[in-house]
């Protein structure tokens, strides 16, 4: 065999085994998201809790010295009641959080996200919500008994508009 | 980077080059030309991704089952397309990466580089983007592990709802506005990437943005190959409510997300913006000196505009004459790398004006061509140098004639003057310097230049009529010039195919002109005492025999 074959198949032998390290790393190895026998609970809202005071009627000198285009009966704090959660998997708490709002006054939604691996399998969730903190205790809460397979995602999230706490 | 450690990189970098350089040739080395390869393989994205692009369905129906019919009914057209599109994608990040790499082990990040050093930087977070948002726009089941895990990385920013996420929780929460939004994305960082890639190149003449074709055909041919062998495929449609045992993922664009996923995105987010921070700021972390720029001196530029052609960084831009007189050289002092190559190519470069101080139009103001030829003049003049060189070649024993004599303190040994580039070889294990130094029983005399392009060819035929029995041109290897072109030019203008040329009056007999790589001061020793030889064996009025110069 001349240099020159020689060569061409040096850089064949090298092209080739690029290609191999580019096709291996496209697809492999595997990543797992989960143990064997692990399911996926999210916890995930965003939800403006109710102002943290009731809305007062102004007196008639206070509303003379607010400015005309400002002037309406009810003065009412902007700031939002923090949404505190507690999520409980049979029987147990899982998760307890406030959430506080969003925005430099304080005045805007809550949010949160939080995924948590557990053991497929039954499991009843129980989820509590209190999103006025004028009122002790829970506003809302709701429960559901769950069969979760391997690798199943139970979503527990809360929008006030449809019957508020969903487990789905 | 430390010194050593730079030092260290470097030669670590030289010596893979120069081995591949064994196997591929300088011509298709790989390595040698990353740049033009991402560009390349930048368009062979281009063009594989719009042939996809033509049958994608901007739908969160349409989106998988569109790709997955590419991918199996079409296999021979959109499947091969999407499979390159993949693997050229790859290849890209894997290329550009290993490009950030060599540029760094080559120290070339700090001075007059940092321009286009900064202005690589973004082109690594924007292949990954648009790398990854292509992920998300096959809607499977690696598609939703990329939207959610961008969401929830993103989600951990201040400023950012950490419920980003829900977005991509339930089915209905996608829409097909996303797709279109993909779809616009997946453009628009490319078309954003490609600005960038523009902008790189700007402080660069002729910028390598095309590669051997040779090259390219063994790209195209194991791209194809890996295509044919392994085609990509999707995973299964992308349902919220499940998540796969096990992902397959690639690792060239996902790593970040899946390190995310792991459970630490705030490190990720510190990996990334460290890692940015570090490589922007790096050509002002090493405080080497830049020397001064090259210097034009209006009385004695002609505008021939050689200059302007010559500069490998866009340095020089023609401007009208103060004097009224035609043109003259401007230069961009912080673009320029004072490497003389446009002293080398000014007309006005030549040593034989007779007037006391030599002027040139454009000059190196550390390294004036005046003080060239006071440099030329004074090595010719030396006396014989103080020691022989350890290592350095004896004269050969058989060459008797009193002309070759071994004795190195001979009056009668031929005097050669080495012109070399301070980044190139130097006889035996001499300094940089116009240190006299004994090969083969010759006065060998160095002369360094920042750059072998700097020689005004003038200086040659100078040597020569000034006491020089021989004179040698080192220069690097083309594709190792510090400068780019230097190595080019000059051999273009000894070669008499570029201004200003080598004059016939120059004896070719009594030159020797090298393509030597600071590695191979041995061949630059073997070339002198080849040369050394010849010129004793002329003295003595017998013809040499021809000698190959090993680097043994």
């Amino acid at each position: 065999m001349t240099e020159r074959p020689l060569h061409y198949v040096a850089q064949a032998i090298l092209f080739a085994l690029f290609a191999v390290f580019i096709g291996y790393f496209s697809t492999a190895p595997q990543y797992r998201h989960l143990e064997e026998g692990q399911a996926l609970l999210r916890i995930s809202f965003r939800h403006p809790g109710k102002p943290i005071a009731d809305c007062r009627v102004r007196t008639p000198e206070e509303l003379a010295s607010v400015p005309l285009h400002l002037r309406t009966e009810l003065d009412c704090e902007r700031e939002r009641s923090p949404v505190h959660l507690q999520v409980e998997v049979d029987g147990e708490l899982l998760y307890d959080e406030w959430v506080a709002p969003s925005g430099l006054r304080k005045d805007g939604a809550s949010s949160t996200y939080q995924r948590m691996p557990i053991a497929a399998g039954e499991h009843l969730l129980k989820v509590r919500i209190n999103d006025d903190r004028r009122v002790a205790g829970f506003t809302y809460e709701g429960e559901r008994r769950v069969q979760l397979t391997e690798g199943q995602v139970v979503l527990v999230d809360f929008i006030a508009d449809k019957g508020g706490v969903i487990i789905r | 980077m430390p010194a050593g450690a730079a030092t260290g990189a470097a030669r670590a970098w030289r010596s893979l080059e120069r081995a591949a350089d064994r196997v591929f040739g300088a011509d298709i080395n790989p390595l040698r030309q990353l740049g033009g390869l991402g560009f390349f393989l930048f368009w062979l994205i281009v063009i594989s991704g719009g042939w996809l692009y033509v049958f994608y369905e901007t739908s969160v129906e349409g989106a998988w089952d569109s790709v997955q019919h590419l991918t199996v009914a079409q296999w021979w057209g959109g499947g091969l397309m999407r499979s390159l599109h993949r693997y050229g994608s790859d290849a890209f990040v894997v290329v550009v990466g290993l490009h950030l790499v060599r540029e760094l082990a080559l120290g070339r990040y700090t001075g007059f580089r940092w321009y286009s050093w900064i202005s690589g930087v973004p082109t690594l977070w924007l292949i990954i983007g648009s790398g990854v948002i292509g992920y998300w726009m096959v809607w499977d089941e690696r598609a939703l592990f990329a939207a959610t895990a961008t969401a929830e990385w993103f989600g951990v920013l201040p400023g950012f709802d950490p419920a980003l996420v829900r977005n991509f929780l339930v089915p209905e929460a996608v829409s097909d506005r996303l797709f279109s939004l993909l779809a616009f994305l997946h453009i628009g960082l490319p078309l954003a990437l490609l600005l960038v890639m523009w902008a790189h190149v700007q402080r660069l003449t002729r910028p390598r943005s095309a590669i051997h074709r040779r090259l390219a055909g063994w790209t195209l041919a194991w791209l194809l190959g890996l295509s044919l062998v392994w085609p990509a495929q999707s995973l299964a449609p992308a349902d919220p409510q499940m998540l796969p045992d096990r992902l397959a993922l690639d690792w060239f664009y996902l790593a970040p997300l899946a390190a995310s996923d792991a459970g630490a995105p705030g490190l990720v987010w510190t990996f990334v913006l460290g890692i940015t921070l570090v490589l922007m700021i790096a050509p002002w972390l090493t405080h080497a000196p830049r020397p001064a720029p090259a210097e034009v001196d209006p009385e004695h530029c002609s505008g021939c505009a050689r200059c302007f052609e010559d500069c490998p960084y866009a340095a020089i831009a023609m401007a009208p004459h103060p004097g009224g007189r035609g043109q003259i050289a401007v230069v961009d002092a912080d673009r320029c790398a004072a490497c003389g190559i446009c002293a080398g190519a000014c007309p006005s470069s030549t040593p034989f004006r007779r007037s006391e101080r030599l002027v040139s139009g454009i000059d190196l103001p550390w390294l004036t061509v005046d003080a060239l030829r006071q440099q030329v003049d004074a090595a010719l003049a030396m006396s014989p140098g103080p020691d022989p060189v350890p290592g350095a070649d004896p004269a050969p024993e058989s060459d008797s004639t009193p002309e070759s004599d071994s004795t190195p303190e001979s009056d009668s040994a031929p005097t050669i003057l080495v012109f070399g580039c301070a980044h190139g070889a130097h006889p035996g294990s001499s300094p940089a310097g116009s240190a006299g130094i004994e090969t083969a029983g010759s006065r060998v005399r160095m002369i360094t230049l920042p750059c072998a392009g700097m020689l005004p060819p003038s200086f040659i035929e100078y040597a020569q009529r000034h006491g020089a029995d021989g004179v040698v041109v080192a220069a690097c290897p083309g594709d190792d010039c510090e400068y780019r072109f230097g190595s080019h030019w000059l051999a273009g203008r000894l070669a008499g195919e570029r201004e200003p040329r080598l004059r016939a009056a120059a004896d070719g007999t009594r030159l020797l002109q090298m393509e030597v790589a600071r590695e191979e001061g041995v061949l630059l020793d073997n070339g002198i005492a080849s040369l050394a030889r010849g010129l004793n064996a002329a003295r003595a009025g017998s013809i040499p025999e021809t000698e190959e110069i090993g680097d043994d």
